[in-house]
């Protein structure tokens, strides 16, 4: 029942906002310590380091959708996704979480709701407690928000092994005792086992063999339709991220640079560096062929070039692009880019 | 120690041939045969992508080939043909005479490769001069052109730079232009390019294919990635628990495997057509090595495994070019289909 209305939700495009971010900032800064301090005082021309490392970032969920975030490293992916999940408090901005603001640290609300929103990581060997059976990991949290009570805690932690694909029988092992590929199982129970509706998977499945990532990969769309799920899916594999999403956020050096549904990023991408980024990506349905190249390597985000942060690596650079940032404008039905050459056709 | 007499015609011969080749590891907890009666060879000029998952001995084959496989591991069976001359019955000083000459090697981690307290050109004229009797400017010379050659801006200066100084994509061209200083007859590559960005990755993909095009060089080119192979070899090894199951041109294997395991390696990479639809995964994982079933080591993961797999199979040829280790193989059942 849920999946086939999940599915017409989807078809229809207007699911209700799940999360709304609106200008998002989030900067991370080197304070100077205390021969820098003395340096300064005396003339010396040392300053505090800033990095943006995501830029005033606008995205809206929808309920139901999978939406895949990629980028190269240091473009705020991760750190993005961190905001979304409540466990780093934005710069600037204010998330919504079902038209709630989920910063309002006071709101008993915003406690509820962040409970609902949870995270996969990418690394299994480093996101599970070492010293922590199974059990504990996968059931701590439920029974602690009094999801399920000390006489069906067995049952319960029982449900939710069984639904990642792990033997129950295994649950009093500790993480070193399994392989990456059923790690990545046991982060993906301890999430789904306090209930959310919306889960955050940074690179979850990058660090997996390919025959494993495939598991994994159909144990998330499983999942989604079993259990009425929405994804951020953020990764830096575009072919993961064409697979499973239905909505495509590209970043770049912590700004969004274009957005569209999945089907219109991957066959006419706006944006140059979109339009790059796929043309670099090895397809294996591709034989011998000549790689084409984007020039130039990603900028330091701690001195990014001004105007459009991608204009010294782009084909198309006009003078404008190297001192206006171009804002994200709508360019098609449901596709917005930031690039100033949509403005001249 | 005489030199293996030359080919009878040594332009038709492979530059390397590696006959069933058997590096294990004598581990406290038995016997890894990581690598276990491993064939090919690969011709001037050609690219052979050798893929296969974490643990399938595809690295330790690589290391193999340039005698770098440290105790409790050790070549215990096999022969290494580099142009005639078999490496596994070489002295260590004959070894090195050849390392870094004649046979390079790109690591994933180009730290491997680079000291992290010399400068760049102090590592560069080094390695030029450890092989070639030239004055210290010719070699700084020779460092410079092929720092240009993979595509390092202002080479002159970059030449003074410490490792530390480069970007991780433009660290690894370093590695691979300190690969390329004698060019060699053949490198390889061992996932050199896992570690870096899209767009960078395909930077170096580019600069590499133009090498050995223009070079000759052969390249054997170690990666878990079939889409990169795609694009890349010429022909394709598939490895699975220190066998090779399968092997042939590129397109054959990756339009029609016949051996089920790459036919469902093939399957989990995800792709366009396949978009939003489960992918057809291999269930199960990786067997260690240590404990090995007996028979077809992928006996316990294929939908074909019949009564048949419990016997080991041998590699064989199943069409022309085209071999793999099978009992059962796919085109089998489309044969019966037909």
């Amino acid at each position: 029942m849920s999946e086939s209305m999940a599915a017409a939700r989807r078809a229809l495009g207007d699911g209700a906002p799940m999360v709304e971010l609106r200008g998002i900032s989030r900067r991370f800064e080197k304070k100077l310590d205390f021969a820098g301090r003395l340096a300064k005082r005396l003339g010396a021309g040392v300053r505090e380091e800033t990095v943006h490392a995501v830029d005033n970032v606008d995205l809206t969920i929808r309920k139901g959708e999978v939406v895949g975030l990629v980028g190269e490293s240091g473009c705020g992916k991760s750190t993005l996704g961190r905001m979304v999940a409540g466990i780093l408090p934005p710069s600037d901005g204010s998330i919504l979480r079902d038209g709630t603001e989920l910063l309002d640290r006071d709101s008993a609300a915003a406690r509820e709701l962040k409970l609902r929103t949870q995270m996969i990581f990418q690394d299994p060997y480093a996101s599970l407690n070492p010293r922590m059976r199974v059990v504990d990991i996968v059931g701590e949290a439920p029974l602690v928000h009094g999801i399920t009570s000390r006489s069906g805690f067995d049952a319960y932690v029982d449900e939710q092994m069984r639904r990642a694909g792990l033997d129950p029988a295994f649950k009093r092992r500790y993480p070193h005792q399994f392989s990456g590929g059923q790690r990545q199982r046991i982060g993906i129970a301890r999430a789904l086992a306090v209930k959310p509706d919306f889960i955050v998977c940074d690179e979850a499945v990058a660090a997996l063999d390919v025959s494993i990532q495939a598991q994994i990969l159909n144990l998330f769309i499983r999942l989604r339709s079993e259990l009425d799920l929405t994804y951020l899916f953020i990764s830096h594999d575009l072919g993961v991220v064409e697979h499973i999403s239905d909505r495509v956020v590209i970043m770049y050096l912590g700004r969004v640079v274009e957005e569209a549904s999945s089907e219109t990023v991957f066959a006419s991408p706006n944006h140059p560096y979109t339009q790059s980024l796929l043309a670099s990506v090895p397809r294996i349905e591709s034989r011998k062929r000549a790689f084409s190249v984007v020039k130039g390597e990603i900028p330091s985000p701690l001195n990014p070039p001004p105007g459009c942060h991608f204009h010294p690596r782009c084909p198309h650079a006009m003078e404008r692009c190297k001192v206006e940032k171009p804002e994200l404008k709508t360019v098609a039905p449901g596709q917005r880019s930031a690039c100033h050459l949509n403005d001249m056709a | 120690m005489t030199v293996a007499s030359t080919p009878a015609s040594p332009a038709a011969a492979p530059t390397l041939e590696v006959r069933n080749l058997r590096t294990h590891f004598f581990t406290r907890a038995g016997v890894v045969k990581a690598v276990d009666d491993v064939s090919f060879s690969i011709g001037r000029g050609k690219v052979l992508g050798l893929v296969g998952e974490s643990g399938s001995g595809k690295t330790v084959t690589g290391f193999s080939v340039l005698g770098l496989v440290d105790p409790p591991g050790r070549i215990v069976g096999g022969e290494i043909l580099f142009q005639g001359r078999d490496l596994t019955k070489m002295s260590e000083a004959e070894m090195r005479d050849l390392r870094g000459n004649r046979v390079a090697m790109i690591f994933q981690d180009p730290m491997m490769t680079l000291n992290p307290v010399l400068r760049v050109d102090t590592q560069m004229i080094e390695t030029v001069l450890a092989h070639k009797k030239v004055s210290r400017e010719e070699a700084r010379q020779r460092a410079r052109d092929t720092l240009g050659m993979v595509g390092i801006p202002s080479p002159d200066e970059r030449l003074k730079s410490y490792p530390h100084q480069f970007s991780g994509g433009m660290r690894q061209r370093v590695a691979i232009a300190i690969a390329l200083l004698h060019e060699p007859d053949l490198i390889v590559a061992d996932e050199p390019t896992t570690a870096l960005d899209v767009t960078i990755q395909g930077q170096i993909l580019a600069e590499v294919q133009k090498l050995a095009t223009t070079t000759g060089t052969s390249l054997i080119w170690i990666t878990h990635d079939l889409s990169v192979v795609a694009g890349l070899a010429d022909e394709v090894a598939v490895m699975y628990a220190g066998r090779i199951v399968e092997k042939g041109a590129v397109s054959d294997v990756l339009d029609a495997p016949l051996h089920p395991y790459t036919f469902g390696l093939i399957g989990s990479v995800p792709s366009r057509n396949k978009r939003g639809e489960p992918l057809r995964q291999i269930p199960g994982m990786t067997p260690s090595l240590l404990n090995l079933p007996p028979g077809c080591a992928f006996r316990t993961r294929c939908p074909r495994a019949a009564e048949v797999c419990m016997a080991e199979p041998e590699i064989r040829e199943l069409a022309p070019g085209r071999e793999a280790r099978c009992f059962r193989p796919m085109n089998e059942a489309a044969e019966q289909a037909a």
